[in-house]
């Protein structure tokens, strides 16, 4: 089963070793890890999403909670989160296959942001679901090149994970 | 108002500010302008031969006397032999800081002389560590570090600290610790207190299983009372020798792998198990399917991720040992002695520990009932093996901070220099380091340190010329192909002693082995004291690894 946790982090040095190196020495799966700035630039957001059954991700949640960089940790009910990905796709397009690919990338409120004569870069924006379905529909023209970048997540309504300590 | 100095002289600063009176460790290149204020300061330094020993005698000295070991050691191999030392203290939750020479920040990264990444090697081996990378820091992560290792779980801290940070000055200010990312609990929740409490009063076969949190905690008087008062009858595990006094009538001793036979049996038919500060480790739980398949568990641990580990628990209470004891004592009234407990004492009458005595040949368990009688207040560390086990089993374990061995790691080469930290720790205390000829051999050259220092610790070697756990492995599940565990006769550790000028003496036969421990007791010199016991004698009685607890062998030798 998948879990997606949020880690807010100090920003320093080593600390993403720190939390990778937690994973593998425990044998925790990581599918996704995304971290970025949050408005205090003394702390990032990590989102990971995690393989494993309740007993593995309250192990997951115990562990990087012990860390000392680490400041919270908070467990995001998918069915009451918000979540979100970004890839960038280059595809193979001539002038035959070109306006079937831009059919698809309507269907799917995607956007076409580099054209060439043989090739298209398609940006997409969506759960990770959306994001499958268009590759899917892609790869029948032939996908180049491609670069997710794992999801970030946050919960819906006023509920919020506390950046600060 | 603030003074100016170097990042050495702040060091030095740092650690009289947090009390510390010695520091274990070997110079090196990057070292010199910290060795240089060394020099200048009252700061007592042991020089060891070899840097592990650092480690582990800063280990032994913490386990010793509950206060943070110091050790110190170059940058490079310097470094890299600290590994194993903090890895053991890692694994028993020891609080050592542990300081390394490093290259110039300048440097980092440049594959420079004796430069080794020892923050990215020891990072999960260390509850947490610093690379120091400007002399302003040093003060605020030597205040860190010393209050991480000794708070919460205690643990491993390393600074890393490159050359030129310990010559640039600073102005030095000792700041208030301010870790966002670190609270340890010690506070415990009054409602699982009164569940647990409820489930002890209902129980009709408890057993109490107090691991190693007990003694960090300082938490044997409220074990003590609370077992009696609920007349529950109490196992230790390795690191909790000495919390419950071994010969008390509701002790079981030790449980697992190489418990009695009568602690195991008391755990797989307890109704109620009372963990506190353990940590269910494949040693003492045997096949965890079915361990103390009867039992509701209560697990009462200072870090939340130890409970739910390794076995589901019915009543988790996060919280120091110290503060949760206490907090049950007030829930829970005097129970009567009942069939339970006699029917321990009569597992106790049927299933002693014991060996086989002989005339002609040393059995070691004899040698430690022996120690145990003419030394019964000594502090006892050990190598790793059968010595560690024969130590746990036969003597007549006390004070809990009585017992020091490598417990989590199993590092052989662990017990000579931790005596060495624990006799400078407790000067006024005997301390006997109960070894195995392996063992002794992988840190032999600290009998220098020991000689040189005046340090007159006891070595009393189990010697019997072979790897002798792995041998009785061997001998059980490998068809007695004894690849490559058999030693020699080699050294004669007598001799040895004596080129290191230390005391040598050395008993062959058992009538010999009283005169020699009394000789060797009453010297004031670092003394080895070689006992020559049968290659053949078992650890007993033994779960197979991997068996339920259930599955007690009781061999032979």
């Amino acid at each position: 089963m998948k879990h997606t946790i949020a880690v807010i982090v100090e920003n320093k040095p080593g600390v993403l070793t720190r939390i990778s190196g937690l994973f593998s020495r425990r044998g925790f799966n990581i599918d996704s890890l995304s971290v970025g700035a949050t408005d205090n630039p003394a702390y990032s957001r990590m989102t990971i999403s995690v393989e494993g059954d309740d007993v593995v991700l309250e192990q997951v949640v115990k562990q990087l909670s012990k860390l000392i960089n680490v400041i919270r940790v908070s467990r995001l009910d998918p069915d009451e989160s918000v979540e979100r990905e970004l890839a960038i796709i280059k595809v193979s397009a001539n002038k035959d296959t070109r306006s079937e690919i831009m059919q698809i990338v309507s269907v799917f409120r995607a956007r076409i942001i580099d054209v060439s004569p043989r090739s298209l870069i398609i940006e997409v924006t969506g759960d990770e679901k959306k994001v499958d379905a268009l590759q899917q529909m892609l790869r029948q023209f032939g996908i180049k090149e491609m670069a997710r970048t794992g999801k970030v997540s946050m919960v819906r309504g006023s509920k919020v994970v506390q950046t600060g300590p | 108002m603030m003074v100016r100095m170097t990042g050495a002289e702040a060091i030095i600063e740092c650690l009289r500010r947090e009390g510390v009176d010695v520091i274990f460790g070997l110079p090196g290149g990057v070292l010199l302008p910290l060795y240089d204020a060394i020099y200048s300061s009252d700061l007592r330094h042991i020089l060891v031969r070899h840097e592990q020993a650092a480690a582990h005698a800063a280990d032994g000295y913490a386990r010793a006397t509950g206060r943070v070991g110091v050790c110190l050691a170059t940058s490079g191999p310097g470094a890299t032999n600290l590994v194993t030392g903090i890895a053991t203290a890692y694994m028993d939750s020891v609080p050592i800081v542990a300081m390394t020479g490093q290259v110039n920040t300048n440097l980092i990264g440049k594959d420079a002389f004796q430069e080794a990444d020892i923050t990215g090697i020891t990072m999960p081996i260390t509850k947490h560590n610093y690379l120091i990378k400007n002399s302003k820091d040093i003060p605020r992560v030597f205040r860190e570090a010393f209050y991480i290792a000794r708070t919460g779980r205690p643990g491993p801290v390393l600074i890393d600290l490159p050359r030129d940070i310990t010559v640039d000055e600073l102005e030095f200010d000792y700041p208030e610790v301010n870790l966002p990312g670190y609270n340890p609990s010690t506070k415990v929740h009054q409602l699982q207190i009164r569940r647990a409490a409820e489930a002890l009063m209902a129980a009709e076969r408890p057993v109490i299983y107090a691991g190693g949190g007990v003694r960090y905690a300082n938490a044997h008087e409220e074990l003590f009372q609370l077992a009696t008062r609920l007349n529950a009858p109490v196992t230790t595990t390795l690191m909790g020798m000495g919390c419950f006094p071994t010969e008390h009538p509701l002790s079981l001793g030790m449980l697992g792998m190489h418990g009695t036979k009568y602690a195991n049996l008391a755990v797989q038919e307890a109704d109620v198990l009372l963990a506190v500060g353990a940590r269910f480790d494949d040693r003492v739980t045997g096949k965890i399917a079915s361990f103390a398949p009867k039992a509701r568990i209560i697990h009462i641990d200072v870090d939340p991720a130890e409970i739910g580990k390794n076995v589901r628990v019915d009543i988790p209470v996060v919280g120091d040992a110290k503060n949760a004891l206490a907090e049950l004592l007030k829930h829970v009234q005097q129970k009567p002695w009942t069939e339970w407990n006699e029917k321990i004492l009569m597992w106790k009458r049927e299933y002693p520990l014991r060996y086989v005595r002989d005339e002609n040949v040393i059995k070691p368990q004899f040698v430690i009932e022996k120690i145990c009688e003419l030394c019964p207040d000594a502090i006892i560390v050990t190598e790793v093996g059968q010595n560690q086990m024969w130590a746990a089993q036969f003597f007549k374990h006390k004070d809990p901070r009585n017992f020091i061995t490598s417990g989590g790691l199993g590092t052989m080469g662990y017990g000579f220099p931790a005596a060495i930290g624990a006799k400078i720790g407790r000067p006024e205390c005997e301390v006997i380091d109960i070894a195995g000829d392996g063992s002794f051999q992988m840190n032999i050259q600290e009998l220098a340190t020991a000689v040189v220092n005046d340090i007159p610790v006891k070595i009393a070697i189990l010697n019997n010329g072979v790897l002798g756990m792995v041998r009785q492995w061997q001998t059980l599940f490998f068809g007695r192909r004894y690849s490559h565990t058999t030693l020699g006769d080699v050294p004669d550790f007598v001799k040895v002693a004596e080129a290191y000028g230390a005391l040598g003496l050395r008993a062959t036969k058992p009538s010999e082995v009283e005169d020699v421990l009394k000789e060797g007791l009453a010297s004031d010199r670092p003394t080895v004291m070689d006992f020559v016991v049968h290659r053949d004698e078992k650890v007993s009685p033994m779960v197979p690894a991997g068996a339920s607890l259930s599955e007690i062998l009781e061999l032979d030798s």
